[in-house]
C-alpha cells in the first residue's frame, strides 16, 4: 500500500510542478465545449441539448483524458525511469495503480471544472436527480482511466503510440462510453433511473480493474 | 503443401460446389424473391465469424502461458492467435457486408443500430484493433501486447453483448423478422453452405497458420544469420 501512495506522490508532484497534462486537457476540452457548439444551437433546443449534453461532456472528457494518458508513460522513459521501476522490489502493480489513480485524479480535476462549463455555456437545466452524477463521473472517470492508463503502457514500445492509444482503448471501452452515457442522459433528461447503467458501470469497473491488476507485470516486462 | 491438406483443399472446394449450386436452386422466397439468396452466404460467415474469437483467445492464454517455458510452442500459439484473429476479421466483414446487402433488400436500409448488428460491429471492431496493434508494435513484443489485448477483447465481447441488449430493450427499435424461423424447405442449402464455409475457414486458418509458421522460421534464421552463420544455409535449415 505504501508502495502505491509513494508512486501516486510522485506523479501528483511532478504534475504539480510542470502542470503540463491538465492544462492541456483543460484547455481542450473547453476547446470541444466550443466546438461542439457550432455543431448544434444549444441555447434553442433546451431538451434536445438536455438529451445529448451526457454524450458531449464523456466525449470530450474521453478525447482530454487521451491527451493526458499518453505523457502519463511517456515521461517515465526519459532517463530510462521505466527500467528502473522493473529493478525495483516494489510489485508492478503498485506502479499501475498509483500511476492510475493520478490519472483519475487528474481528470476528476478537469470534470469539476468542465462539469459547471457545460451547465453555463449550454443552459442545462438537468431534470433528474443531480446527486447520482456524483456516483456516475467517478465511476465512469475510472473506467476510462484504468484502461486508458493501461493501454497506454501497453503501446508504450510500439511505432506512433499516440495514435495506437485511441485504436485500442476506444472499442474495449465500448460498452462502458455507453453506460456513462446513458446513465448521464438518464439524469440529465429524468425520463429514466440510471440504476441499471450504474451496474452495468460497476460490473466493468470491478472485471477491468482485476484484469488490468493480473495483466500488467506481463506488460512491464514484454520484452 | 501435404497431399492430405491438397485431399482436404479438393473436398472443401467440392463443399462449396454444392453449397452453391443448392442455394441457386433452392426454392424462391415468397416476399424478398430471389434477393434472399445471400443469407445463404450471410449465415454461415456470421455464425463462423464468432467461432475464431474463441481459438483467438485460448491461444493467447497458451502463449503468455508457454512464453517463458517452451518457445517454440509460444511461437506456434500466436501464430495460430494471430491466425484465428485475421480469420475473424476476414469472416465478420464478409458477415457484415452480406448483411447489409440482405438488410437494403428485405428492410429497405443498409444498417439498423440494432442490438445484434451493433454488437457484431464492435466485435469486428476489436480485432481490426487487435491486427493494427499486431502491426505497429515492436518485433519483440508484439506476441504479449497482443496476447494481453485479445484477452481484453474476449472479457469485453460479453459485456458488451449484455449492455448492447439492456440499450435496446430500454429504448425498444423496430424489430425485423424473427431470426428463428426458418422454413425446413431451405434447411439443405443452408447446411451445405455452413458445412463448406466452416471447412473453407477451417483451411484458411490452416494455411495462415503455416504461412506464419515459417515467416517465424525465416525470421529466425536471419537472426542467427547476423549472428555469424551462414545466411543462405540457416535459411534452408529453417524450411
Amino acid at each position: 500500500m505504501h508502495f502505491v501512495l509513494a508512486h501516486l506522490r510522485k506523479d501528483l508532484q511532478i504534475e504539480w510542478r510542470a502542470k503540463d497534462s491538465i492544462n492541456g486537457m483543460l484547455f481542450f476540452s473547453l476547446l470541444v465545449v466550443v466546438v461542439l457548439a457550432m455543431a448544434f444551437d444549444p441555447g434553442s433546443y433546451p431538451t434536445l441539448t438536455r438529451q445529448i449534453s451526457g454524450g458531449l461532456l464523456w466525449v470530450g472528457l474521453l478525447f482530454a483524458a487521451m491527451t493526458a494518458l499518453n505523457q502519463s508513460w511517456s515521461r517515465e522513459l526519459r532517463n530510462n525511469v521505466l527500467d528502473a521501476h522493473r529493478l525495483a522490489p516494489a510489485p508492478a502493480s503498485a506502479l499501475f495503480v498509483g500511476k492510475a489513480v493520478a490519472n483519475f485524479l487528474f481528470v476528476t480535476a478537469v470534470e469539476l471544472v468542465l462539469a459547471p462549463i457545460f451547465v453555463i455555456f449550454y443552459n442545462l437545466h438537468p431534470l433528474g436527480e443531480t446527486w447520482k452524477l456524483l456516483i456516475i463521473l467517478p465511476l465512469g472517470t475510472w473506467a476510462l482511466v484504468v484502461n486508458g492508463t493501461f493501454f497506454a503502457a501497453l503501446g508504450l514500445r510500439t511505432r506512433n503510440r499516440e495514435t495506437l492509444l485511441p485504436l485500442v482503448l476506444l472499442p474495449i471501452s465500448m460498452p462502458a462510453l455507453l453506460a456513462m452515457i446513458q446513465a448521464t442522459t438518464d439524469v440529465l433528461t429524468g425520463e429514466f433511473e440510471p440504476t441499471l447503467w450504474i451496474k452495468v458501470l460497476v460490473a466493468y469497473v470491478v472485471v477491468f480493474t482485476i484484469a488490468c491488476l493480473f495483466l500488467f507485470e506481463t506488460i512491464l516486462n514484454s520484452d | 503443401m501435404p497431399k492430405w491438406a491438397l485431399a482436404y483443399l479438393a473436398l472443401t472446394l467440392v463443399a462449396l460446389a454444392i453449397g452453391f449450386e443448392k442455394a441457386m436452386t433452392a426454392p424462391t422466397e415468397a416476399t424478398m424473391g430471389n434477393l434472399y439468396r445471400v443469407f445463404f452466404y450471410h449465415l454461415p460467415h456470421a455464425i463462423i465469424s464468432f467461432v475464431f474469437p474463441y481459438l483467438n483467445c485460448v491461444a493467447s492464454f497458451a502463449y503468455l502461458y508457454w512464453r517463458n517455458r517452451d518457445a517454440d510452442r509460444a511461437a506456434a500459439a500466436d501464430a495460430f492467435a494471430l491466425a484465428s484473429a485475421e480469420m475473424t476479421v476476414l469472416y465478420a466483414s464478409i458477415g457484415l457486408a452480406t448483411g447489409s446487402l440482405w438488410g437494403r433488400a428485405a428492410w429497405g436500409i443498409w444498417w439498423a443500430w440494432d442490438a445484434r448488428m451493433t454488437t457484431y460491429l464492435l466485435l469486428w471492431l476489436l480485432y481490426v484493433s487487435y491486427l493494427i496493434l499486431r502491426g505497429v508494435s515492436a518485433t519483440g513484443q508484439t506476441g504479449v501486447i497482443s496476447a494481453v489485448l485479445a484477452i481484453f477483447a474476449a472479457i469485453d465481447v460479453p459485456i458488451c453483448f449484455m449492455s448492447i441488449r439492456w440499450w435496446r430493450t430500454q429504448h425498444p427499435a423496430p424489430v425485423f423478422g424473427d431470426g428463428g424461423s426458418v422454413d425446413p424447405v431451405f434447411f439443405p442449402a443452408l447446411l451445405w453452405n455452413m458445412a463448406a464455409w466452416a471447412m473453407w475457414g477451417a483451411f484458411l486458418l490452416g494455411m495462415r497458420y503455416a504461412v506464419e509458421r515459417r515467416r517465424q522460421r525465416q525470421a529466425a534464421a536471419y537472426a542467427v544469420g547476423f549472428l555469424g552463420s551462414d545466411t543462405a544455409e540457416g535459411l534452408e535449415g529453417a524450411r
